[in-house]
């Protein structure tokens, strides 16, 4: 193996990082919020809409990504009503076509995490704070939302890193992220197995930054499994009371 | 409308028999690829379960590292590194050019690969998930090596791991779009055929998706069978 020549490509494909990870943080971030809405939706039971969410769960999730992305950037471009529509000068960009067909993708796959852990919020819960006078957005935002996200915080780690991977789908539709970078590098070198190991370099290590945030977002939001702080008389009590 | 079906149709000009036996090849490639995995993943599994030190290392590194790097690259890889083997022979023998494994091998190689990692983990977890005091009794009662694992191990490995078998099989189905950069004609390339021939993009590429979904549907119907089957008699 060349080393100079994989050193060459790694430094080539750091610039396709910003790509992949803005496409990556901004699907996850917009696929979320769209996620829990879908998921409130679904738990609540809110009729037509419920439907809807179904339907959309089910063919977004039944589909490889790739048919998505490419209904997005190809195919809205045959119908003229679209190309003369405002949103054309978004839907002609390959980069906010990625971030659509991502962010509606991850929306599914969310939304199912999200609809798992509210679905296991314990009743006595809920029906505590309803004993204390709470209600409606009040009891979602402080109940039901905090225990919801440590339950689905695991699950959704695991939707992070395949987000990671799918942005280089994004390659497909001409941007230039880490992917995009390497396939160029390989058509024109034929050296596919350096740049194939300088790019999962990137990937691995991406994969494992996100993996380490999402264990310490865990740590922090499981306050009560954590260990006492030396010398931390009082919590140290309390875990023994209510493990 | 109408002329949307016509287009799909069976007729002279219809693109109905192209879809059709493109929809074939992405199930052929995708079970190959399922297939391989499948092999991978219980000789993974086993290593990871059985194995000494330097093979559990060699697989734990396996199954992170797979399960970390885009399918795209793999694919890449196993196309465009298959060149750099075969090209020297195939000049060899008077060929030109750049000579790689059609991209059926190719396809078939790189989804197994990837989709082994996801395998082994699922085999691993079932194997897990089977309780002691059963394999013990095989034990107990005599069974030979081989035969406790064919009759007792595997069946109920099996059980267990379907669940899991289905969604990898799920995703390995979706993954076979990819292969479509290959240039073999499964359901996405023959879509990119179609619609840059009809100029009729969105109707070609939905018309893949609707595939896809079928697919998806059917083999869902299956394994909800299969592990209706394979629980038979489970409390």
């Amino acid at each position: 193996m060349d080393f100079e020549f994989l050193s060459q490509t790694f430094l080539k494909l750091l610039h396709g990082i910003p790509v992949t990870l803005e496409l990556a943080t901004l699907s996850l971030m917009l696929g979320a919020c769209l996620a829990l809405a879908f998921a409130v939706i679904r738990v609540r039971r809110i009729r037509p809409l419920n439907w809807l969410v179904i339907g959309y769960v089910y063919v977004f999730r039944g589909t490889p990504l790739l048919v998505q992305l490419f209904i997005i950037y190809y195919g809205l471009a045959q119908f003229p009503e679209i190309r003369s529509s405002f949103a054309w000068t978004y839907l002609r960009e390959p980069y906010w076509c990625a971030l659509l067909a991502l962010t509606l993708n991850t929306a599914a796959y969310g939304s199912e995490i999200l609809r798992g852990a509210l679905l296991s919020v314990p009743r006595g819960q809920i029906m505590a704070a309803r004993a204390c006078g709470m209600s409606g957005l009040l009891l979602f935002r402080r109940i039901s939302f905090p225990i919801a996200l440590r339950q689905a915080l695991p699950a959704y780690g695991n939707e992070f890193i395949l987000m990671i991977k799918a942005t280089s789908l994004a390659s497909l539709v001409t941007l230039a992220d880490v992917t995009g970078i390497a396939a160029r590098i390989i058509a024109e070198t034929y050296r596919p197995v350096e740049v194939f190991v300088a790019a999962g370099t990137i990937y691995l290590a991406l994969s494992y930054g996100l993996i380490l945030l999402v264990r310490l977002a865990e740590i922090r939001l499981n306050p009560d499994q954590r260990e006492p702080a030396p010398g931390a008389g009082v919590s140290a009590a309390r875990k023994e009371v209510n493990p | 409308m109408l002329e949307t079906l016509a287009m799909f149709g069976f007729g002279p000009d219809g693109w109905g028999p192209a879809m059709l036996r493109a929809a074939a090849n992405t199930v052929a490639v995708a079970a190959a690829g399922f297939a391989l995995g499948g092999g991978l993943g219980i000789l993974v599994a086993w290593a990871k379960i059985a194995g000494n030190a330097p093979l559990r290392w060699l697989a734990a590194g396996y199954t992170t590292v797979l399960r970390g790097i885009p399918d795209l690259l793999v694919i890449y890889l196993f196309y465009f590194g298959s060149g750099l083997l075969l090209t020297p022979i195939a000049h060899m023998f008077g060929a030109e050019g750049f000579v790689s494994l059609p991209g059926f091998l190719a396809g078939m190689g790189a989804i197994g690969v990837v989709s082994g990692a996801y395998h082994a983990e699922v085999i691993r977890g079932a194997f897990y998930s089977v309780s002691t005091g059963e394999l013990e009794a095989a034990t107990a009662i005599g069974m030979p090596r081989l035969l406790k694992f064919r009759r007792i191990t595997l069946p109920l490995v099996a059980r267990h791991a379907l669940p899991g078998l289905g969604n990898v099989w799920q995703m390995v189905l979706k993954e076979s779009a990819l292969i479509s950069v290959t240039g073999l004609v499964e359901i996405m390339r023959q879509a990119q055929i179609g619609s840059s021939f009809t100029r009729q993009p969105f109707t070609f590429y939905f018309a893949a998706g609707v595939l896809f979904l079928t697919i998806t549907i059917l083999s869902g119907l299956i394994f909800n069978r299969l592990e209706h089957r394979y629980s038979r008699g489970r409390a």
